[in-house]
């Protein structure tokens, strides 16, 4: 399944002191594809996600979404321009219920001003309505809507996990960036992931996916980026990757042989 | 979401209201029976209400740590005895320079707010701090070499509140009821206070309250989502220092006088603890906090002199020192045992009703 | 030239006394990663506690010489103030280890109006004066008769700061307390795990810091020969504004921040004045002109205005520079 290029990375490099922690990447994702990118820990995966959401800027390299360059944005201007993520280690708004995360995420769609609010205008009025409406339809999407009052930092680890998803998907963003959606999920948890991944894929958004579980990864991806050390050592269909000499060593250990020039 | 009154039987709730809107209605005439001190320190009372809603705009709902700000209370209340006083020989009507100090005092929110984004928690109280001294300073010492605002003496002679020929300051005869000045101010403030509670429940349960609650979660998360950080944290300060700005025009029509003195430091820590106390981000907690706060003091103040009398025929410590005492204790022991504040947050509590347990 | 020597000797002075406290603000913050609001109130307590002693001890006639009398004054104040510092942990910041920032930031302040209050009550509001036992010698800086002046009273400061610096760093870098401290303020968790009592550290931490506060509070105490209930806080603002400037945490920028600190305001102080005299501009405007042919004092921002200069250095430095001049860059990783 493959469409339009929507995603590309040119020459992603990226230092911090004395780490190299991404040089010179470059892939390329398609509209409605379901991309991987996989790697041993410390490959630079988060890091790159970083760099695409503008928490810091690439020291070299480019972005290019939707055809248009992401240079010097900041994480919520890249969000209004339709990339919209999750976190390896779930960065929900505890204190917040779950509909009000997922509210949160209509925000950057959405326009009611101070004035608005304290006003109650009509506009604001109907755009408030419209917000809560579609706040519980996406709980309903991922299969957390029973819980919908319930504070988030009182939700069930997979529970959490989704309500991330859905406060993403508020942001209707043209690609989803998720940083391991399936840690610490049992195989049912992972199975009901996967259906819900792929569901999102057919409605229209295209997924970046940064995961450990390989089953997952090959059952899903279309394609796949492997990192280690921060650069690139293979692109392509899963089931060809897997079997690439490359990316067995790097999750392996391969030869004794030591490059002593890495690093 | 927050709802305005939170109950299973809204006949309850209406009868309620009703009887609390009588209570407030004839209350100045109940302390007048008391002592009319009593009405004047409950007007103080309300104006820190204004001060603490305010603060929780900044404090509660967008966890922004602001230990400075006596400092838009003053920018208020010193642009209305400039503006109403025989100072500079102005005297503009209340319902024109409420509104400028409100505007300048949001400048002043804006201005403290910039250099103030990228710091967290610890470093932004104490930057806040210090701009709440500046401003201290600087009040003391514009006296020279222009006389801007008196300096350390203060300005005197503010004018009251004034509409036409009814002030807010004489004491008139209506229906054969006396209304003296400070019982019209009560009336005043009462309906201010209404209003600015209306204001903030409606921000609380808008778009701009959600993405306030949402930086003070998580600002990292908050800006992935789209939001503006840097703005919404500049509104937040300006809008708590709005608050504040009108309270202040109002401490000066209703005392006539004000110095830096009124702008010290242990007023920013007050109204802060008065936020905390009642339950940050909870409007209804924070009202409580900071009545307690202003009413609690004040009856010590009327029982400890005469409880140390009887009990050693003399007054041992000034009822003054005993008080902040006892305030630095309460700081120390709210944190300690009950951080979350008196009120819990209305929303945890419609999870406890609905059965969950935390 | 000599007055800028002058407020040199002068800045160099304020300035050890801040380096002193600023360490206490730094070894807690590198500890518990925590700022210390109270420390300023242990730095009065130190100087009220070793004026009274000083004071009863010459009001008893003892005949001791001076130096013994000072020494007697701090020798008592140290404890006193180490037990207050240990207390404070104790009370109030162990509890909250695991708090929201904003728990222990608030208890801090509530002790600080505590000890300010009982201090009040125990001392009243009566400043406390250093009785004139001191002979004040000063000695020439260059060889002009007429120029900076430095006393023996401001050498035996800057002389002792040192002091307690090389002994403080000698503690860090040289002792197994030290190496437990430093272990600590990398990670509790993994100090804790290897063995290191870190409650008892972290209380060791707060003592040391007391201790040094105490010295300090005898420093101001005799060098400007008063001391109130009320002159813990801005010292103790200033103090860690200090420590910010050098880099919170690091014990070398305390140190140097300290000194700048010291340095920055006494100049200031100095010179603000004759920088902003209007009168300067007399040729610009007749108003002014006429003003200042009868007074040639305009000045827009006097020496009243000393205090805000610690308070602009630390908004400047959380501003543009919030790692301070020492500390390590910290860049964000989400």
């Amino acid at each position: 399944m493959s469409g339009n290029e929507l995603l590309i990375a040119q020459g992603i490099t990226k230092r911090f002191g004395g780490v190299q922690a991404l040089s010179e990447v470059s892939f390329t994702i398609r509209e409605r594809e379901i991309y991987g990118l996989i790697g041993p820990n410390g490959a630079g995966k988060t890091s790159l996600f970083n760099v695409l959401t503008g928490i810091y800027p690439a020291d070299a390299g480019r972005f290019t979404f939707d055809g248009r360059v992401l240079i010097g944005l900041k994480p919520n201007e890249v969000a209004a321009r339709g990339i919209a993520r999750t976190f390896q280690n779930i960065r929900l708004f505890g204190n917040l219920s779950a509909l009000e995360n997922v509210m949160v995420g209509r925000h950057v769609r959405t326009h009611a001003t101070v004035f608005g609010a304290i006003f109650r205008t009509a506009g604001t009025r109907a755009e408030e309505r419209a917000i809560e409406k579609r706040g519980y339809e996406l709980l309903e999407y991922v299969g957390v809507a029973r819980r919908a009052n319930d504070l988030a930092k009182h939700l069930a680890y997979g529970d959490q996990r989704r309500l991330e998803i859905a406060r993403a998907l508020a942001t209707d963003p043209r690609l989803l960036a998720l940083d391991e959606p399936a840690a610490g999920m049992n195989a049912t948890e992972t199975a009901a992931l996967r259906a819900l991944l792929e569901r999102i894929r057919q409605d229209g958004t295209t997924i970046l996916l940064i995961e450990h579980d390989m089953k997952l990864v090959m059952s899903i991806c279309d394609r796949v980026l492997v990192l280690d050390y921060g650069k690139k050592i293979a692109e392509g269909i899963a089931s060809t990757v897997q079997k690439d000499e490359k990316v067995v060593a790097a999750y392996l250990g391969g030869d004794i042989e030591l490059d002593l020039k890495r690093a | 979401m927050h709802a305005l009154i939170d109950v299973k039987h809204p006949a309850v709730a209406k009868i309620g209201v009703v009887l609390i809107a009588v209570a407030l209605a004839v209350l100045p005439f109940a302390l007048v029976g008391i002592g009319t001190a009593w009405v004047r320190i409950t007007n103080l009372a309300i104006l820190y209400v204004l001060l603490s809603l305010g603060l929780n705009i900044v404090v509660g709902f967008a966890g922004l740590l602001d230990l400075g700000y006596i400092a838009f209370y003053a920018v208020g209340a010193y642009t209305y005895a400039l503006l109403a006083s025989p100072h500079f020989g102005l005297h503009w009507p209340f319902w024109v320079i409420l509104p400028i100090g409100a505007l300048v005092a949001c400048f002043f929110g804006v201005l403290l707010g910039t250099p103030t984004l990228k710091l967290r928690g610890d470093y932004l109280a104490i930057v806040t701090l210090g701009f709440g001294e500046i401003v201290r300073i600087f009040l003391n010492n514009l006296s020279l070499p222009v006389n801007i605002t008196n300096g350390a003496q203060g300005i005197a002679g503010i004018d009251p509140f004034r509409f036409g020929t009814f002030s807010f300051a004489t004491t008139q005869r209506v229906a054969g009821v006396t209304f003296s000045g400070p019982v019209k101010y009560y009336y005043l403030l009462l309906i201010i206070v209404l209003v600015v509670i209306v204001i903030n429940l409606r921000l609380q349960d808008s778009r701009i309250g959600r993405a306030w609650e949402a930086i003070r979660e998580d600002e990292i998360a908050a800006r992935a989502m789209g939001i503006n950080t840097r703005n919404m944290k500049l509104l937040a300060f300006a809008m708590g220092a709005s608050f504040g700005g009108v309270a202040g025009g109002m401490f000066s029509a209703i005392q006539g006088f004000i110095s830096p003195e009124s702008f010290v430091l242990v007023e920013s820590v007050n109204i802060l603890a008065m936020v905390v106390l009642g339950g940050m981000g909870n409007i209804w907690g924070v009202i409580l906090g900071a009545l307690l706060l202003s009413f609690v003091p004040e009856v010590l103040r009327y029982t400890v002199g005469p409880v140390q009398q009887s009990l050693f025929g003399r007054t041992l410590i000034d009822p003054e020192v005993i008080r902040m005492l006892l305030f630095g204790i309460t700081l120390v022991a709210m944190m300690l045992f009950r951080p979350a504040g008196i009120l819990p947050s209305a929303l945890r509590k419609r999870e406890l009703e609905s059965g969950r347990t935390t | 030239m000599d007055i800028f020597l002058q407020q040199l000797v002068n800045g160099l002075t304020l300035g050890s006394v801040y380096a002193i406290v600023a360490l206490g603000y730094t070894m807690v913050y590198g500890i518990i990663q925590l700022i210390n609001f109270a420390h300023g109130e242990v730095v009065m307590i130190g100087a009220m506690v070793s004026l009274s002693v000083i004071n009863a001890l010459v009001g008893a006639h003892v005949g001791w010489p001076p130096l013994a009398i000072v020494l007697c004054g701090g020798v008592i104040a140290i404890p006193v103030c180490m037990g207050v510092g240990y207390a404070l942990e104790r009370v109030a910041y162990r509890p909250l280890r695991r708090a929201p920032r904003l728990a222990p930031l608030i208890t801090a302040i509530g002790l600080s109006i505590v000890l300010q209050h009982v201090a009040l009550i125990i001392w009243t509001r009566n400043p406390l004066a250093f009785p004139q036992i001191i002979d004040v010698v000063s000695y020439h800086v260059t060889s002009n008769p007429d120029g900076a002046r430095i006393t023996n009273v401001q050498v035996a400061i800057i002389g002792i700061s040192i002091a307690m610096m090389g002994g403080l760093v000698a503690l860090i870098y040289r002792t197994k307390l030290g190496i437990a401290m430093r272990a600590t303020s990398q990670s509790q968790e993994i100090a804790g795990l290897m063995g290191i009592d870190i409650n008892r550290v972290i209380a060791l931490t707060f003592a040391i810091g007391a201790g040094l506060a105490a010295v300090a509070g005898v420093m101001v105490g005799t060098y400007y020969g008063i001391a109130t209930y009320q002159m813990g806080f801005i010292l103790g603002l200033k103090a860690f504004s200090a420590a910010v400037l050098g880099g919170i945490g690091n014990i070398g920028g305390a140190m140097l921040g300290g000194l700048l600190l010291g340095i920055i305001e006494a100049l200031g102080a100095g010179y603000v004045g004759d920088l902003t005299n209007l009168c300067q501009l007399s040729s610009w405007s007749t108003a002014i002109a006429e003003r200042c042919a009868s007074d040639p004092n305009l000045t827009l921002f006097g020496s009243n205005y000393q205090d805000v200069f610690a308070f602009f250095v630390l908004i400047g430095v959380l501003v543009f520079r919030p790692s301070g001049l020492l500390g390590e860059r910290v860049s964000d990783r989400a």
